[in-house]
């Protein structure tokens, strides 16, 4: 509107054409508004359908009446999950897997990064190729899980934290970091004043790399939480499984039936089925409840990595 | 006279390389030592099995040890190739692989195209966020939720499709819906952290072209088309190579889970029979030859279509 009253000096034409175009333009952005909507719901529905479930009774659950709120509100499904010891144990082992790996893996990430962002460290181009290529070619399952069988690392809390503890990514996002964000000069100057490496990096680097430290800490420590693959192959006994293998007996392989009447089977059924929900949600729960806080350091994250360094 | 001062050049120059070694050695010998445990990681979990993986050759002897072991020549790729199984893995991989490609590919383009063109800040933020956030789902539970919502007797899905009339389908348990059921459930979980890439692509197109735009008159349609996606191009070129790097090492772990008997006869790919007949069936060396076969193949793609992307559009990942 606002357009085509500045432009009644121009010509009819011209102002007649930046009307049509105007109206175009607002079906095409009503059509992206409709589409992002649509696009919304899908992905929000069944969130909510989930959290919904678990906070409903067991009957309601097995008998398909919940659609978008909770019927019969109870926590039920939530008490028996915290009454069920695998999953307890589940958790503690996800919690220290989660904190020692991460700890491990910015560690060596950093070790190795550092170094390779300073241009006067010699060697760092060969040794960045040596790094990248394990990227685009690897063994194979069966050759890396020897090594780890020799290591006599196999059904020990190490093979869960070691084998996976670099990821070639997470260098190359924080070896750019370095590289744009600590200026040359500050190097420089400590070197002149004689401070050495090591020093340098406790006093100068580390409290410079806040950022990149919790971006770092971030994706390692959702990647150690949600993973199952490693503890699939390397993990034997049943009390150093992280939560997600247990999640994995209990929600995909069913593994939790016992016998009993049939009037209590239907019962442990429809518990069986709540606690399903109720475990997805709080497997779920300590990645998505900091989600919305560290949001901002995942798209910098990602946002460092795509600049090519 | 001139061989001697060639011979000298020549040492002068390793020398020379020699010279700025041990000046580094010596300014940074601390971060050389920082980087032992890194290196050492890499050599022991990545580069000894790539070596370990001459095992693909051999006849795998527990006692005896890889390098102990019995050489075998080719006997384990001969038995991979006659294999009735191998046609159909390889067939289940590509097509799963490229159908996710297709779909997965071009679909976090076009939210971020849409999200872009949103003025309403809020709106937009909430998108962003909501789309985002099924990225931080684990796989296992990734997978318990599609087990859920497609369960024949009580699954949401089929719920719906009752009340509209429509008979209880199995849906995992079809081998032709199994493709469908893997790649929408990707797009779903990974569409809004995919758009990040492009959304910051976006935000960095000069505003000077939009001005130009403008002043030509271009409708939103034809600065989508004019200005955004050639602002996306070098971004969207270098996730289209790596995802082509990685059509070969398609996701086991989503694709392990969802197997049942039913739905084998299209779910079942390289990386899920390798884990089964290696770890499984403990036929190391046929294990090790099939996995062998796949990273060669993932090797060669990823050259491939890094030369292509080179010659066409000058954006490589080299």
């Amino acid at each position: 509107m606002s357009n085509t009253q500045t432009d009644t000096g121009r010509s009819r034409i011209r102002s007649s054409s930046t009307i049509r175009e105007s109206w175009g333009d607002r079906v095409f952005i009503t059509v992206v508004y409709f589409m992002l909507t649509v696009v919304l719901i899908a992905v929000l529905y069944p969130l909510i359908y989930i959290v919904s479930s678990s906070l409903s009774s067991p009957a309601a659950v097995s008998s398909g009446k919940v659609w978008l709120w909770p019927i019969d509100l109870t926590f039920d499904g939530y008490k028996s999950v915290l009454r069920n010891d695998q999953v307890l144990t589940g958790y503690a082992n996800s919690l220290f897997y989660t904190a020692c790996g991460t700890l491990i893996s910015v560690a060596l990430t950093i070790m190795i990064a550092y170094p390779l962002s300073k241009k006067t460290f010699v060697g760092r181009s060969s040794l960045m190729m040596f790094i990248t290529f394990t990227m685009l070619f690897s063994g194979g399952l069966i050759p890396t899980y020897l090594v780890v069988k020799t290591m006599g690392l196999i059904d020990t809390r190490w093979a869960l934290l070691i084998p996976n503890a670099i990821w070639v990514w997470q260098v190359i996002i924080a070896r750019t970091f370095f590289q744009n964000s600590i200026p040359e000069e500050l190097s420089e100057a400590a070197d002149i004043d004689g401070c050495s490496d090591i020093r340098f990096i406790f006093s100068v680097i580390l409290p410079l790399a806040k950022p990149i430290i919790a971006v770092l800490s971030l994706m390692y420590a959702v990647g150690q939480w949600n993973a199952y693959f490693d503890a699939l192959i390397y993990l034997k006994s049943q009390s150093l499984y992280p939560l997600q293998l247990i999640l994995r007996s209990i929600l995909i392989l069913n593994s939790s039936t016992g016998n009993m009447d049939a009037s209590e089977m239907i019962k442990q059924q429809q518990m069986a089925e709540l606690m399903k929900y109720s475990l997805i949600v709080m497997a779920s729960l300590p990645v998505l409840i900091i989600y919305p806080f560290v949001q901002r350091y995942f798209v910098q994250g990602m946002l460092i990595g795509s600049v090519k360094g | 006279m001139t061989s001697e001062s060639k011979s000298v050049e020549k040492t002068s120059k390793s020398s020379a390389l020699q010279r700025a070694l041990s000046r580094s050695w010596r300014r940074h010998w601390q971060l050389y030592l920082l980087i032992l445990p890194p290196i050492a990681y890499f050599i022991i979990f990545k580069y000894v099995p790539m070596v370990n993986a001459v095992l693909a050759f051999k006849d795998y002897n527990v006692i005896k040890g890889i390098w102990g072991s019995p050489w075998a020549g080719t006997k384990y790729f001969e038995l991979l190739f006659q294999n009735p199984a191998f046609i159909t893995l390889i067939k289940n991989t590509l097509y799963i692989s490229f159908y996710s490609l297709i779909v997965g590919f071009p679909i976090p383009i076009l939210l971020a195209l849409a999200l872009n063109e949103i003025k309403n800040i809020r709106f937009k933020k909430i998108v962003q966020m909501v789309t985002y956030a099924p990225y931080f789902i684990s796989t296992v539970v990734m997978v318990s939720i599609i087990m859920l919502f497609l369960s024949p007797r009580l699954g949401i899905v089929n719920t719906i499709a009752g009340a509209l009339g429509f008979e209880a389908v199995n849906f995992l348990g079809e081998p032709g819906l199994f493709r469908s059921i893997y790649v929408f459930s990707d797009v779903w979980q990974g569409m809004g952290y995919s758009a990040v890439i492009y959304l910051a692509a976006l935000a960095g197109v000069d505003p000077s072209l939009y001005e130009a735009a403008k002043v030509d008159g271009a409708n939103r349609m034809q600065k989508i088309i004019n200005v955004d996606l050639p602002g996306l191009l070098p971004a969207a070129v270098i996730i289209l190579i790596l995802s082509v790097g990685n059509i070969m090492a398609v996701g086991f772990e989503k694709i392990y889970l969802l197997q049942n008997p039913l739905n084998l006869s299209a779910s079942e790919i390289i990386s899920t029979y390798v884990y089964k007949i290696g770890l499984l069936n403990a036929n190391y060396s046929f294990a090790t030859a099939v996995g062998l076969f796949n990273s060669v193949i993932n090797l060669v793609l990823l050259l491939i279509v890094n030369a292509v992307a080179k010659r066409l559009s000058n954006t490589s990942l080299w």
